[in-house]
């Protein structure tokens, strides 16, 4: 079995920001905003399983990063490349909607969303 | 004349346009491998055989008149997470069951354009997250070496369909290391190229900072060329880099002599299993004697790696898999009561466990109050951990290291603990986060088992990370070595 890196045996700061655990609530909470439906059985699966992952990234916090700018691409120098703002596609619209659960007359329906 | 599944894609390619076989014999040969594989491996979610045969035969009428490309008439696979026009792309999900995209990706395009002929889709971790395959909707591949253990994840089809001799070579994807981690637990040769290598347009996106593209071969020849004829700049993918590509195949047998190799120290902790180091350091012999010169590296930051990873990676997935609503493709459920419930039922049935784990992880790290904690934090020392390797190779050309801390383990060994199963990346991910290129290649066995030796490069040295490991398989024969059943 793997033997965790020494990292994750360093004991926590005591300034630690970041909790321990997760609570039922929170959980729900998380869902909710990801908008994901979870049974109850599912429930404490993920608040055991999210409370020993932060558990495990908490470990980020042990490194120095004072004067450490966030990154922000993956290549040096490199930022998001911007195209001239022309039209280029087609009207694809027909195609796209084979793929879509219910259509009428060109438009995806949902539920009501107005009364 | 060496039974077809033996000779490689580059013999392959070669023998096509010599015509001592047809397109069409290569398809018949190859999908009855794969039909009478399927059973025990589950390598494919789907199969294309009308549509390949169709296309093997116009392979051949090109081939005939002189007009075939690099690969023309070639059989490979993709997986199925690389959009294909009239055929479904699942990305191994429920949510994708009955997906069909409108277009093909860059890379299917580019590969189709070579002239290379699909045989089918490979099953995958579900939207590629996962290190052992078992989070498929379709259920886990197997492992051709040992049908008892999993073939690495996520692209554990493409690498369980090469090791077996299925087809020649398959597109896999790496976002923490879904090509080296299967290739190392497969045996075979597995090439994640430099972000921005290969267009990321058509593959359905995890974590849109780390993905990138790649080959499962069973040798770097075979590797350099697939690669020569999928990368290359695209104007629909806005990471995508304007640079040429370099003629991979020609630069093969570049010179090994004077390679200076850094030997990373993290990597040889006390987590990596005693005999997988011992093949490891064999190997390093291996490239001393063709005349590298080897230097201890340290790469101090290295082992944060895991952690950055579980906090950047889940950050941009629950950003990407926030399209699936429902309402525009993917599944949907039963009479929704309004929209809400719309959304959040279609997902929650759309959507397998892990998926499900990541999303609610980065939605958390995302979240108000948790955002500078978590995901800039991570950022910051994704930063460290990219200057360390740009430090590194200030001194060396490379660096090497075991792809895997152990060999393939068992089916459902490493399903309780999410944890334990993140783990499995920790030699691979580091190359991710700062966006390098890296290979791995057979480097000897655990038992009956294949291990990998990962060689990873400054950004860009795909060319000098293929010709390294080319110099090591002309000078071993561990490449060579088909799992028993598959021969």
């Amino acid at each position: 079995m793997y033997d965790f890196p020494l990292i994750f045996r360093i004991p926590r700061p005591a300034t630690s920001r970041i909790p321990m655990a997760l609570t039922r609530e929170q959980i729900e909470s998380i869902a909710a905003l990801a908008r994901l439906e979870l049974t109850a059985a599912e429930l404490p699966v993920y608040q055991r399983s999210l409370s020993s992952i932060l558990e495990f990234v908490g470990a980020l916090e042990r490194a120095d990063t004072a004067s450490v700018a966030p990154m922000a691409h993956p290549l040096p120098g490199l930022s998001q490349r911007l195209r001239p703002d022309e039209v280029t596609e087609q009207d694809h619209h027909a195609e796209y909607q084979q793929n879509a659960p219910q259509t009428a007359a060109g438009l995806y329906l949902v539920p009501k969303v107005i009364e | 004349m060496s039974e077809l599944h033996h000779i490689g894609l580059t013999g392959l390619a070669a023998g096509l346009r010599a015509r001592r076989f047809s397109s069409v014999e290569l398809a018949e040969a190859f999908l009855k491998r794969i039909e009478a594989s399927q059973g025990a491996l589950n390598a494919f979610i789907s199969v294309t055989r009308a549509q390949a045969l169709s296309d093997a035969a116009a392979a051949d009428r090109a081939l005939a008149a002189g007009t075939g490309g690099a690969l023309t008439g070639v059989p490979i696979a993709h997986k199925d997470l690389f959009c294909t026009q009239g055929v479904r792309t699942t990305c191994g999900s429920r949510m994708l069951d009955d997906f069909v995209s409108p277009y093909d990706a860059t890379v299917v395009a580019k590969l189709k354009r070579a002239g290379a002929v699909m045989l089918g889709k490979t099953n995958m971790d579900e939207f590629a997250m996962g290190s052992s395959n078992e989070t498929s909707y379709y259920g886990p591949v197997r492992n051709p070496w040992d049908q008892r253990l999993v073939p690495g994840g996520s692209s554990g089809g493409s690498a369980a369909a090469v090791a077996a001799r299925l087809v020649p070579g398959a597109t896999a994807t790496d976002t923490g290391g879904s090509i080296r981690q299967p290739a190392a637990l497969c045996g075979i040769t597995g090439l994640k190229p430099t972000y921005g290598r290969v267009s990321r347009y058509g593959m359905v996106a995890f974590a849109s900072s780390l993905d990138q593209g790649g080959v499962l071969t069973t040798s770097a020849a075979d590797a350099a060329l697939m690669l020569r004829e999928m990368a290359g700049f695209d104007p629909n993918d806005s990471t995508s880099v304007e640079r040429e590509v370099p003629d991979y195949v020609a630069q093969l047998d570049a010179p090994l002599a004077g390679l200076k190799v850094g030997l990373l120290k993290e990597f040889f902790d006390k987590g990596l299993d005693p005999e997988n180091e011992r093949r490891v350091r064999e190997a390093l012999k291996v490239f001393e004697g063709l005349g590298a010169k080897l230097t201890e590296v340290s790469l101090p930051n290295l082992p944060l790696s895991v952690p950055v990873y579980y906090v950047v990676a889940p950050a941009e997935c629950s950003s990407n898999l926030a399209r699936f609503d429902g309402v525009r493709y993917g599944h949907r459920c039963e009479n929704p009561r309004d929209l809400l419930d719309l959304y959040r039922r279609s997902r929650g049935e759309g959507f397998g466990a892990e998926v499900k784990r990541r999303i609610m992880t980065g939605t958390y790290v995302l979240s108000a109050g948790y955002y500078d904690a978590y995901y800039l934090k991570a950022q910051r020392v994704r930063q460290l951990i990219s200057a360390d390797f740009t430090r590194a190779f200030a001194d060396v050309d490379v660096v090497m290291g075991p792809t895997t801390p152990t060999p393939a383990f068992a089916i459902g060994a490493k399903t309780s603990d999410p944890i334990t199963m993140y783990l499995n990346d920790i030699y691979t991910i580091g190359a991710n986060l700062a966006g390098l290129p890296g290979v791995s290649v057979p480097c000897g066995f655990v038992g009956e088992l294949p291990v990998g030796l990962q060689i990873v490069g400054p950004h860009f040295s795909e060319a000098r990370l293929l010709s390294a490991a080319h110099a090591f398989q002309g000078a071993t024969d561990w490449h060579t070595r088909v799992p028993g059943g598959f021969a």
